[in-house]
């Protein structure tokens, strides 16, 4: 299906399934653990040897030598791969960094082995007996020094530059000017499910259990990475225990499994080790952002720049933080830039909402500063610069925007009229703020396909390489069916993240729910003309409804009309040009409340509220769940969230989750969060948008925002910890 | 981890000549800190020995008013028990602001005296560390700083002990009871028991090889207000930036030790002594010797303000 036209009115706007806040499908297999994620695949009939990963010690260089008698001789060893051994290979299209293979060290932790044994136990204990001789090569790790030499990139789509009217001339004119630079850093995915395969090979063919945001792509790279021709490959991530975007391109375990297993002569299982999440996957790279921003008195933007340098390994790409400041607010003179620095560090890539979320999280401080000059409510401030056009490209309407309800609602319901001057507002030991920050992602659109069965039972299968990574995948796929069939929900089943069903989206990018779902849609459209057809009815006039196929005073049950053979619909969505005439957004704003130690500077959130705009919200609950863990994730930024490195080794520090402070329990107050009951017709035929990224992007600048508030103390350099504010603090002495 | 073999030992006196014969062995109480660093390979032991089931599972009175803690009860019974909340509620309080629930449902009261510090360096077996690796050099120092200590350091290490419970029983001048392979006990001021670094940072606390722990001792209750603060980037679930242990008194004297800050609990009698004056005089006796990081420094701030809330607090 070719969606290249507003949709109007379709099955799915009956809203009988679609919409409705039914819980997971799939939530009674995972709280009873029969959910099999990539580790615990098990079948009596096969043993499995344990692979245990060896990480490189170094942080650039060469390996001279590798001693793995010692390895090789210890208790229970079967195999050991090294990579001088596998020798160089060719890498997969969406690595930066290699996997695995040749004697070149790019970052820590790289993987240069892997030890084969009949227990876990042993081959961990084994692989600490590798003994390997390096020639280490002086390495870059200091952003702030690096970015003195970077360039401007090729980028895989897009201008690292755009600009409208003069931005100098305007910026110099205006009488209220901001110019100020923010910094995030490097931040983990830090996702419970550490990366893990198991691999099995069949002659030349391999069945791979993972963990996978996308089948196709994993399945891809590890042909080409393996030399072997992608259609040997099987591929199966059925669920999946979190992924933020570092489980979206092929990681080391998939592909130490499959040489441990060769080499094994057996099926093997390998897991990343907690600490290699850090500094032998990607990350979220840091950024220095410079933000200069002009307005007239009255609070209208005359003049907008946001640059950002950024670093990577040699061929990776920039974090994308100016995108959103080239859509969010008007104004003609502007300018956007990003500069890309080498780094030896590990390599850095997408983590959920890549490059929204750190550049709102400067942005929105800047406007928050720029209100505060301007001496204008900040929740106005962005009403007052709210545009209904690309301001880049005035002729491009949004296809739906509606930034200014959030902020109006979210306003209401938060109880933002009557908020007080910074610092001044204070309960015990508590300094009390408030803050508010816009939320901004594009929605994205990738051709998504599905195959939807109909069984002589009239039960309902569909079938698609989607994934569910504790997003809601299963559920919001089996309610699209249901509503294009007429059946319950209880009538579908669905199975997922298999590479012999149709690809699709899978998930990233916030753009999985409305784009599979699509694919699904597309995929139910030709089931439904296929039990016309059978019927013969005319499809045009045919009703699907309470498990009937219905047209004129004729009605069938479903099941009968599958016949003893069932029915297939298979299908694609594909997308025009509707993305190119319209720009596709998704909006939102947040409001947070934060308590500051006044003696300690700890910061604790005290209340939370996200209202979002992002067209039709295809089940309540999985998308709430969505926003929440979105706005944890964006606490845990603000907060705590920061890779440490160390600029003379070259690599993380703080690598497992004791260092790495994500948000706990105790960190997450009450949350609330708003939908705007919107569909947006240029979306899809779902009308539904992204959801899951949203949430995250501005939610720690909030936060940051209300700290200013309580404090007066305004910290630029994330995360905002104590001994950033403890400074300017009132004195309790 | 190393293959190890394991014995469960039927007394404390076969748990100590357990440890004599075997100068590689280790004795295992909670599991919680020995065999992460088991696992990676921080620790080496080729034979544990385990001491749960010894009967030291025990909180008993003295005969002089104080209690007797047996080295294997639980972090979170001993938080729970009745005269522990009541006469020393700053023990109860340190305890139940360390770890998780879970943790301290295995956490033993010696097991939590002796874990080891959380220097990521020390963790990272790739790294350069005098404490895991006697006279490899120390790479924390011009490296990655904020948790390490500001005061007692050495050019060889400047880690810090990590317990909660530690800082509370070192107010207290709680007292450890050892006994070794030949029977010999000691009754060791917990101000010994653990060392400052040196040049053998290798060495955490006064404990000679084998040597077994078999009690804290707490003297009778004095009273006054009991107030752990514990100081972290997030609410729970976090080794503490800095932490102040006090007891203060009506009259404004008391006493206080600093967690975060050292390679022991910090509590000098001469800052004691300022407490009345206020937390500026104290602080600035714990910390005259002061020598932070730039990443640390602000520790220095910190404990000043900190323990100006806890003296505001004991006002309440
Ligand atoms: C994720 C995590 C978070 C944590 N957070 C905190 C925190 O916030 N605050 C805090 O204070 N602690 C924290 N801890 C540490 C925790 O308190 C310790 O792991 C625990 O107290 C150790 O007790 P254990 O009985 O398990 O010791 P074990 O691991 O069994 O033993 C520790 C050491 O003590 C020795 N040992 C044990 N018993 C004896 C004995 N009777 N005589 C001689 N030697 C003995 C062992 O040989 C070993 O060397 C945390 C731990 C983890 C894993
Ligand atoms: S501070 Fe101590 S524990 Fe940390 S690296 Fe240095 S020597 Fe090792």
């Amino acid at each position: 299906m070719q969606f290249d036209t507003p949709v109007t009115t379709n099955p799915i706007d009956r809203l009988k399934v679609v919409g409705q806040p039914i819980p997971r499908i799939d939530g009674p297999l995972k709280v009873t653990g029969r959910a099999i994620y990539a580790y615990e695949w098990h079948d009596p009939k096969v043993q499995c040897a344990y692979g245990y990963p060896v990480g490189a010690a170094i942080a650039k260089g060469r390996i001279k030598s590798m001693d793995v008698s010692g390895a090789r001789a210890a208790a229970g060893v079967i195999a050991v791969v090294t990579a001088p051994e596998v020798g160089d290979r060719k890498k997969g299209k969406f690595n930066t960094a290699k996997l695995f293979g040749g004697n070149e060290v790019q970052h820590y932790h790289q993987a240069i082995a892997v030890v084969v044994a009949e227990t876990f136990e042993q081959a961990r204990a084994a692989a600490a007996l590798v003994k390997v001789d390096y020639t280490e090569e002086p390495g870059v790790f200091d952003l702030a020094q690096a970015m003195q030499t970077a360039v401007k990139p090729e980028l895989e789509s897009g201008d690292p530059d755009s600009g409208a009217g003069d931005f100098e001339a305007a910026f110099k004119s205006a009488p209220v000017t901001l110019d100020q630079t923010y910094t995030t850093p490097d931040q983990s995915h830090a996702m419970m499910e550490p990366h893990a395969s198991i691999a099995a090979w069949d002659g030349d063919e391999l069945t791979v259990w993972t963990s996978s945001q996308m089948i196709d792509w994993w399945r891809t790279d590890l042909a080409t990475t393996l030399g072997i021709d992608k259609e040997k490959i099987h591929l199966m991530s059925p669920f999946i225990g979190g992924g933020f975007g570092s489980k979206l391109f092929l990681r080391s375990d998939a592909v130490l499994a499959a040489f441990a297993a060769r080499a094994a002569g057996r099926p093997v299982k390998v897991a990343l080790p907690r600490p290699f999440l850090m500094n032998n996957t990607t990350h979220r790279p840091a950024t220095v952002q410079r933000l200069r921003i002009g307005a007239e008195r009255d609070g209208r933007i005359t003049a907008i720049a946001h640059e950002s340098w950024s670093g990577d390994l040699p061929g990776g790409q920039p974090e994308t933080a100016v995108m959103q400041t080239r859509l969010l607010y008007a104004g003609a003179n502007r300018m956007t830039a990003m500069r890309l620095a080498t780094l030896d560090l590990p390599e850095g890539n997408a983590m959920r909402a890549p490059g929204e979320a750190p550049g709102m999280m400067a942005l929105e401080i800047a406007m928050d500063e720029v209100a505060e000059k301007l001496g204008i409510d900040p929740v106005e401030f962005r009403i007052i610069n709210d545009t209904q056009v690309d301001p880049e490209k005035p002729e491009r309407p949004f296809s739906h925007r509606d930034l200014v309800g959030c902020l109006k609602l979210g306003a209401e319901r938060f109880g933002w009229n009557g908020r007080g001057r910074p610092g001044l507002q204070r309960d015990g030991n508590w300094l009390i703020g408030t803050g508010v920050a816009a939320a901004f992602r594009n929605n994205l659109l990738v051709p998504s396909g599905a195959r939807v069965r109909l069984d002589a039972e009239g039960v309902v299968s569909v079938e698609t390489d989607m994934t569910d990574i504790g997003t809601g995948s299963y559920t919001i796929i089996a309610q699209t069916a249901a509503e294009m069939l007429g059946v319950t929900i209880d009538k579908v089943s669905v199975q997922l993240g298999d590479s012999r069903f149709p690809v699709s989206s899978g998930s990233g990018g916030q753009f999985g729910a409305n784009c599979s779902t699509a694919g699904v849609y597309a995929a139910c459209v030709k089931l439904r003309e296929a039990v016309a057809q059978k019927l013969g009815f005319n499809s045009e006039d045919v009703l699907f409804e309470d498990g009937e196929v219905r047209s004129g005073n004729r009605s069938v049950p479903l099941a009968e009309a599958a016949g003893p053979d069932g029915l297939v619909g298979e299908d694609t969505i594909k997308w025009g040009d509707l993305s190119e005439t319209h720009q596709q957004s998704t909006f939102g704003a947040h409001f947070v409340e934060v308590g500051v130690d006044a003696a300690t500077g700890e910061s604790r959130i005290r209340r939370m509220l996200a209202v979002c705009a992002a067209g039709r919200i295809l089940n309540p609950i999985t998308a709430r769940s969505q926003v929440i863990g979105a706005m944890t994730m964006g606490a845990g930024g603000a907060l705590s969230e920061e890779l440490a490195v160390d600029t003379r080794r070259g690599f993380f520090v703080n690598h497992d989750l004791a260092g790495y402070e994500v948000a706990v329990h105790a960190d997450i107050p009450h949350q609330e969060v708003i939908f705007m009951d919107e569909t947006d017709p240029m979306s899809s035929p779902m009308k539904a948008k992204g959801i899951a990224e949203l949430g995250l992007c501005g939610v720690s600048a909030a936060i940051a925002n209300a700290i200013y508030n309580a404090t007066e103390v305004r910290v630029r350099h994330y995360p905002v910890t104590l001994d950033k504010l403890i400074g300017g603090l009132p004195d309790v002495a | 981890m190393k293959a190890f073999t394991y014995e469960r030992a039927a007394s404390i006196e076969a748990a100590t000549k357990a440890a004599e014969a075997n100068p590689e062995a280790k004795f295992i109480a909670g599991g919680t800190n020995i065999l992460d660093l088991m696992k990676l390979e921080i620790e080496t032991p080729t034979h544990l020995i385990d001491v749960n089931g010894l009967g030291l599972d025990k909180i008993e009175p003295t005969p002089e008013g104080g209690v007797r803690i047996g080295a294997l009860v639980r972090n979170t019974d001993l938080a729970a028990d009745e005269r522990i909340r009541r006469d020393y509620g700053l023990l109860s309080r340190a305890l139940v602001a360390g770890a998780s629930g879970q943790l301290r449902n295995k956490a033993t009261t010696a097991g939590n005296l002796l874990q080891r510090t959380r220097c990521p360096y020390f963790y990272d077996t790739n790294q350069p560390c005098n404490k895991r690796q006697p006279g490899s050099g120390c790479s924390a120092i011009g490296g990655i700083t904020r948790q390490h200590a500001v005061v007692g350091t050495s050019e060889s290490c400047i880690a810090t002990h990590p317990s909660d419970m530690a800082i509370a029983m070192r107010t207290l001048d709680a007292v450890i009871e050892t006994v070794n392979a030949d029977g010999v006990r000691r009754s060791i001021p917990i101000a010994d028991f653990h060392r400052l670094p040196g040049d053998t940072p290798e060495r955490d606390t006064v404990l000679e090889k084998g040597e077994f722990v078999t009690a804290a001792m707490l003297p009778p209750p004095i009273g006054g207000k009991h107030i752990y603060r514990k100081v972290r980037d997030r609410a729970s679930y976090a080794f503490a930036l800095v932490s102040v242990g006090a007891v203060i008194q009506s009259d404004g004297t008391g006493r206080v030790a600093v967690g975060g800050i050292a390679h022991k609990p910090w509590r000098m009698e001469t800052a004691d002594a300022e407490l009345p004056k206020g937390a500026r005089a104290a602080s600035s006796v714990l910390l005259s010797d002061a020598r932070p990081t730039d990443q640390n420094r602000f520790k220095v701030a910190l404990v000043e303000r900190t323990l100006s809330a806890v003296i505001a607090e004991a006002k309440g």
